[in-house]
């Protein structure tokens, strides 16, 4: 039978690197001081499972590596070998290697094996250093040793004694409780009978004699064997494995000069000649009474004795092109609400082609019945199936403590990092891309926000600084702070560094916001020298820029001395968006409901004419510029170009700048799923992307920053 | 028809177990650890069972010693997925009650040649 074991490779990988991270959380949350023991269960496990899944599926070289780091693992659980900081940073070593191990093979490219070479060096290093009550011999064995059997007695006969049969008598009494351990002779016999021909003679001597005294689970018989065939001594003991500690087994190797078969004289006591008889009918008479077996009963007797041969290398020819499937895994109580979600539509959908058949006006409130159940569940199935694609935030944060660990060592400082609500879901695609801004926060905050131990001694503040990661949900929305305790953002600093470079005047007035945003604008850093954790190029502008692709904006607080938060606020979802029709002229266009503060008819007195800057109009004391959309994408049809007969939408910038866009009428407000421009056409500054309305025609979806922005030019 | 049930904490493995005993026309079912798999042991008696040892919640041992303790399995062959080095677990599965054991790594074609070996 031959398998394809290429098939389970996905999952293998998929579980390997939740293991790894499995193993890497666990790590870092070991105590020095009070180890958990069931925490280094759970690492041993994570490593143990990793290591039995690479040699069952040939990754022979995983197989070897991950072995190393069970024994070491297996010395601490047993609390053979102290946990030291110094043992925790070697294994996290090695995590790192065998995630790129892992992902080498995954992607079916070379694996660097100079560095893999390393890595196992610094781990077979700290296994046998002095540490460990282990013989040394004992602790680095190489996983998947070759077995090599030693010359077996039958081969050497074989030289001296060419083409005299082998014989092998087996004298097999099983204790009483053999059976009970689901073990059976008969086959055991069965599995001797295809290493050669064998005779089994019964042994009755072990009978209780008054057998009203006989235990209906116990075994009671004994049996003597003659095994003639060429096998060696190992091959026998394999068969009887199992069981050597539930019988007496003697196996001896007859004299091959003497000529063995039926005629002999044993001296057993009590031998029954009708019993011996040869074991095809013992096997035809237990085959009676087993039960009938698969499919396949051509089985394929070779000389393999053991099962601890290395699976065969897989054949060159299924060398496909590396292709990384993303996969998601789905809580089945989401599945099975979707499965509930579309046999309601199912019903539905035939009551209303009932009523469509036979319609008249008679039936039409069932019809509207039907059309509004209909939109209550498109809605619910719409909901259950974004749902899907939610996952955990922790899948982001999860990363956070390594990095932590890493880069306070590297620094020097005393961090803990705290995480809260690390359950908050959120959609996959937004997971995938707020990584990297996030990172670049998270390191912005450790070397530039938290100060060194002794300076935070000095300001009276704890010794060990914290950074605390939060994710909840707002609105629509979802909510990530990066907040720490360090020593915050200096206005008057960043204010002096944005003039220096000329991005802003000397004189420029700026709110304490505005100032903050500074920080955004490429070409600003404040670090007084920059460091391998952040300051390399890529700037806080890239991260800026990054939420925004996401529809997201961020928001910053900080208090000099105390510390600072980073708020970054994203849509939960990027497939499908509240969104406010309007209409200018005849097109229809869609504004994202999380931008509009209000709208509102003007009146006469309160639109200004500013010289060179358009017209603005005065709203809760402040004063906005008025964006005219039909002008700015150049639509005659309009309606009426007099402000105060159209309707202004006051809309919010992502930099707390605000406006009001001019239209001609609001229409309804809906959920539109978002079609990509750049996918279908190509990106245009003030249109995010566009939609598809009920009556099929194509809407775009307005991109209120790029809106401003355009309108600034 | 003969049922077994395949016990391990790690997807691929049990996808690989259970996708080639499938195929040599076994019915199968699957179990995550321990606990899960006594839970499905009462609920339908299984002619054989194969289970990993390390696993959470209940290891395999413990399964094992479990089960024997239930009179539908006090004779079912049980067979539990070891590493070759574990030679104390295999000490310790049979006193648990274990029939046998596969060492792994083990290939298809491995697994069921032991698995005919116990169920004839």
């Amino acid at each position: 039978m031959s398998i394809d074991m290429e098939q389970f490779h996905q999952v293998f990988f998929e579980e390997s690197f939740e293991c790894l991270d499995a193993m890497e959380t666990g790590l870092l949350n070991l105590d020095m001081g009070a180890v958990d023991s069931e925490e280094i269960n759970t690492i041993f496990r994570a490593a143990h499972s990793i290591k039995g899944g690479s040699g069952t599926f040939g990754f022979d070289n995983v197989a070897a590596y991950t072995h190393v780091m069970e024994t070491l693992l297996d010395e601490m659980r047993d609390g053979r070998r102290d946990v030291t900081q110094q043992a925790v940073e070697v294994l996290l070593g090695s995590v790192d290697c065998l995630r790129e191990m892992l992902n080498a093979i995954e992607a079916k490219e070379p694996v660097d094996e100079s560095r893999v070479a390393e890595h196992k060096k610094s781990l077979e290093t700290e296994l046998n250093s002095a540490q460990s009550t282990t013989d040394e011999s004992e602790s680095t064995p190489v996983v998947q040793e070759a077995v090599t059997p030693e010359p077996t007695v039958a081969a050497s006969i074989e030289a001296s004694v060419l083409a005299s049969p082998v014989v092998w008598d087996i004298k097999f009494v099983p204790h009483e409780d053999l059976l009970v351990t689901g073990n059976d002779p008969v086959r055991m016999f069965r599995e001797l009978a295809e290493l050669g021909k064998l005779d089994v003679t019964i042994n009755l001597e072990g009978l209780p004699d008054n057998l009203d005294g006989l235990n209906p689970e116990f075994c009671y018989l004994a049996w003597d064997l003659v095994l003639t065939a060429d096998v060696g001594k190992d091959e026998i003991d394999d068969v009887f494995a199992w069981v050597e500690d539930e019988c007496d087994l003697s196996i001896v190797l007859r004299d091959p000069v003497v000529v063995p078969l039926n005629n002999t004289d044993d001296t057993q006591a009590l031998v029954l000649p009708e019993i011996v008889a040869p074991v095809q009918e013992v096997m035809a008479a237990a085959e009676e009474i087993t039960e009938p077996e698969p499919t396949e009963e051509s089985v394929e007797i070779t000389d393999e004795t053991t099962v601890i041969v290395a699976p065969k290398e897989k054949s060159a020819e299924k060398k496909k092109a590396a292709s990384h499937t993303a996969s998601i895994r789905v809580d089945t109580g989401k599945i099975d609400g979707l499965i509930n979600m579309v046999g309601e539509l199912v019903i539905i959908q035939s009551m209303l082609s009932l009523a469509g058949e036979n319609f008249s006006t008679d039936n039409l409130d069932r019809l509207k019945l039907g059309l509004s159940q209909l939109e209550r569940h498109t809605r619910e199935l719409q909901e259950s199936v974004m749902n899907i694609r939610m996952l955990p935030i922790n899948f982001v944060f999860s990363r956070f403590p390594r990095l932590v660990h890493d880069l306070s060592l590297k620094l020097e400082k005393k961090i803990e990092l705290k995480l809260v609500g690390e359950n908050t879901e959120v959609d996959k695609t937004v997971i995938e891309m707020i990584s990297d801004p996030l990172v670049h926060l998270v390191r912005n905050s450790l070397d530039h926000g938290i100060e060194i131990p002794e300076e935070r001694l000095k300001k009276g503040k704890p010794e060990t600084g914290s950074i605390t990661l939060a994710a909840y949900h707002r609105g629509g929305n979802i909510v990530i702070e990066v907040k720490d305790d360090g020593k915050g953002l200096n206005k008057e600093v960043l204010r002096q560094k944005a003039i220096e470079k000329g991005l802003i005047a000397d004189n420029a007035i700026l709110t304490d916001k505005q100032i903050y945003h500074l920080i955004f604008m490429a070409g600003f850093s404040t670090a007084e020298k920059l460091t391998d954790v952040s300051g390399r190029g890529v700037g806080m502008d890239v991260v800026r820029r990054n939420i925004q692709e996401l529809g997201g904006s961020v928001e910053i607080d900080s208090e000099l001395g105390v510390g600072s938060t980073m708020s970054i606020s994203l849509p939960l979802t990027l497939a499908i968006l509240d969104g406010q029709s309007i209409t200018v002229g005849d097109e229809t266009y869609i504004i994202p409901l999380s931008a509009i503060v209000e709208s509102m008819n003007m009146e006469e007195g309160q639109i200004n004419h500013v010289v060179g800057k358009g017209e603005a109009f005065l709203l809760h004391g402040e004063y906005l510029p008025i964006i005219r959309l039909h002008e700015i994408f150049n639509i005659t049809s309009v309606k009426s170009s007099n402000l105060i007969e159209g309707t202004v939408v006051v809309v919010d910038g992502l930099d707390g700048s605000r406006c009001g866009l001019f239209v001609d009428e609001l229409l309804g407000q809906q959920q539109v799923v978002i079609k990509s421009l750049e996918k279908n056409y190509r990106s245009i500054d003030g249109i995010s992307s566009a939609t598809i309305l009920g009556d099929g025609s194509v809407a775009l979806i307005l991109d209120i920053p790029g809106l401003i922005k355009l309108s600034n030019q | 028809m003969t049922t077994i049930l395949a016990v391990d904490d790690s997807a691929s493995m049990r996808q690989m177990v259970n996708f080639t005993l499938k195929g040599a026309g076994y019915t199968v079912v699957d179990a995550v650890d321990g606990d899960d798999a006594l839970i499905k042991a009462q609920e339908q008696v299984f002619d054989c069972i194969v289970t990993d040892v390390n696993m959470p919640n209940k290891d395999g041992i413990t399964l094992i010693r479990d089960l024997r303790a239930i009179p539908d399995y006090k004779f079912t062959p049980m067979l539990m997925l070891t590493t070759e080095s574990g030679m104390e677990k295999k000490q310790q599965g049979k006193a648990a009650g274990a029939t046998g054991w596969i060492v792994k790594p083990f290939n298809p074609d491995q697994l069921l040649k032991t698995i005919k070996k116990v169920l004839g």
